[in-house]
């Protein structure tokens, strides 16, 4: 007892852990939400199917049961992965498939004039996503985005389950130590507010710079 | 003599059962200026739409600058077209919208630009240029760098009108390009318009409800009603001495509604 410094710094490791896990298991969940998502619009009736099981699985199951997949069950096909690897793989595949489907949504919903218009400029498909429905679905998507990332950051918790040392981990490690409850864990609060605070503040940033000039769009 | 440049032949178009399009045909020269009108309905810009490949047909043949446009040729048997087939075909067509259809996140320049750039590798510096001589013909060059949210509807639509010149069609699509806008807002596209016909030898199809402009403007008229062509002529045969019942109620309606003609 006592030496709180000691603890603070604990925790603070542990704060390191879970910014490593939001941060990478977002850029995770961002490139597999455009693939999914993409897919989802697809013309190719295959990669629509697979799309759709892919964010159907992540979606029905819960993340606690893909972590343990992912970390206990993948080693007897012969992939093992570090705990951190496999935290981020569960947190970027379950929450990339939410927001695959804000991408849907969000190219399903710019005006259908506008593909009439790259249709009259014969455009080709690739090229109509690429510089006509894309850029403008994708200030759609920015805000539920943010919501994303900070479910992420908030499900980084699970993986205390195996034996990554991230920051609500390393508060029942103090807690243990000190016998108090309170203080540990009003910290990680602290902590987990401050940093879902600087996410939604950088997708904000984001969102700012990438919708500027569009104003009056639509 | 010279061939068609738009051939259409025994054209078929359902919306579920209802026929929009009803076995129709009928050819268009290159360079004539044709003005379709007719009630709502009656299937006109439908017309335009197929011919943009915007919609399907069900039944029968498009023949546009002597290629099949919904058929093709495969071991010797015709086939439905497929999408490389209607990307080649769409280059003789340009189109400009009742709703403009500009791209809002791209500049007055860009949405000119984009299309000459990605799809017939134009260096961009010769497809600015060229469309600042597009801009300066609608009267808008000191607009290059505005976004479409930033112009007036008139002015959107004479932007729209430069976008579909840009790709140089022999066939330019109006479909109602007048309709969307405040009345104050019309002569000026539709001087721009009235340019475009006395200085190009485009083909042009419109489709319009502004009878007067119709007049002017057109080598042809042709009235339909329920998906046919009901009466064709001369734009003074159809709109001083029409000899179909049918237009002339139909033009007695558009006069009562306070159109000029």
């Amino acid at each position: 007892m006592g030496d709180w410094g000691g603890y603070l710094s604990l925790i603070l490791q542990g704060a390191l852990v879970t910014a490593k896990l939001t941060v990478m298991g977002c850029a995770l969940a961002l490139v597999v939400a455009f693939i999914a998502g993409l897919g989802r619009v697809s013309r190719f009736a295959a990669i629509r199917w697979l799309a759709t099981a892919y964010i159907e699985f992540f979606r029905g199951t819960s993340i606690f049961v893909q972590l343990f997949w992912v970390y206990f069950v993948l080693p007897f096909a012969g992939v093992t992965l570090e705990p951190l690897q496999a935290g981020i793989m569960a947190l970027g595949l379950n929450v990339g498939a939410y927001a695959a489907e804000v991408v849907r949504g969000a190219i399903l919903s710019v005006p259908r004039d506008q593909y009439e218009a790259c249709i009259a400029v014969n455009l080709t498909r690739f090229q109509r996503m690429r510089h006509v429905i894309f850029p403008q679905a994708l200030p759609l998507m920015l805000p539920t985005f943010g919501n994303n990332a900070i479910e992420l950051l908030k499900g980084t918790a699970v993986v205390s389950l195996i034996s990554l040392h991230d920051m609500t981990f390393q508060a029942q490690v103090v807690r243990a130590q000190t016998g108090s409850t309170l203080i540990p864990f009003a910290t990680i609060l602290v902590l987990y507010f401050l940093m879902a605070l600087a996410l939604s503040r950088a997708i904000r940033m984001i969102e700012t710079r990438i919708t500027r000039g569009l104003d009056g769009v639509r | 003599m010279t061939d068609p440049i738009i051939r259409i032949d025994n054209l078929v178009k359902s919306f579920g059962t209802f026929k929009v399009l009803d076995g129709l045909s009928f050819d268009v020269m290159p360079g004539e200026k044709l003005a379709l009108i007719g009630p709502s309905g009656s299937g006109k810009t439908t017309i335009l739409r197929i011919l943009m490949t915007l919609e399907s047909i069900s039944d029968g043949h498009i023949e546009i600058c002597g290629d099949q446009l919904y058929h093709m040729r495969r071991n010797g048997r015709e086939v439905p077209a497929d999408e490389a087939h209607l990307h080649k075909m769409r280059s003789h067509i340009g189109m400009v919208f009742q709703h403009f259809n500009l791209f809002p996140h791209k500049s007055v320049l860009e949405n000119i630009t984009l299309a000459p750039i990605l799809t017939k590798g134009t260096p961009r510096a010769k497809a600015e240029a060229r469309a600042m001589e597009l801009l300066e013909m609608v009267g808008l060059a000191d607009k290059a760098d505005a976004r479409p949210a930033q112009l007036s509807g008139g002015q959107k639509q004479r932007v729209a009108i430069a976008r579909a010149l840009a790709l140089q069609p022999r066939i330019m699509l109006f479909d109602e390009v007048t309709s969307a806008l405040d009345p104050e807002l019309v002569e000026e596209v539709l001087l721009v318009m009235k340019r475009l016909a006395a200085e190009t030898d485009m083909t042009m199809l419109l489709v319009t409800h502004e009878m007067g402009f119709a007049h002017e403007f057109a080598d042809r008229v042709l009235f339909f009603d329920k998906g046919r062509i009901v009466e064709q002529g001369p734009p003074e045969q159809i709109f001083s001495n029409p000899r179909e019942e049918r237009t002339q109620s139909f033009l007695r309606k558009i006069i009562a509604a306070g159109h000029r003609v």
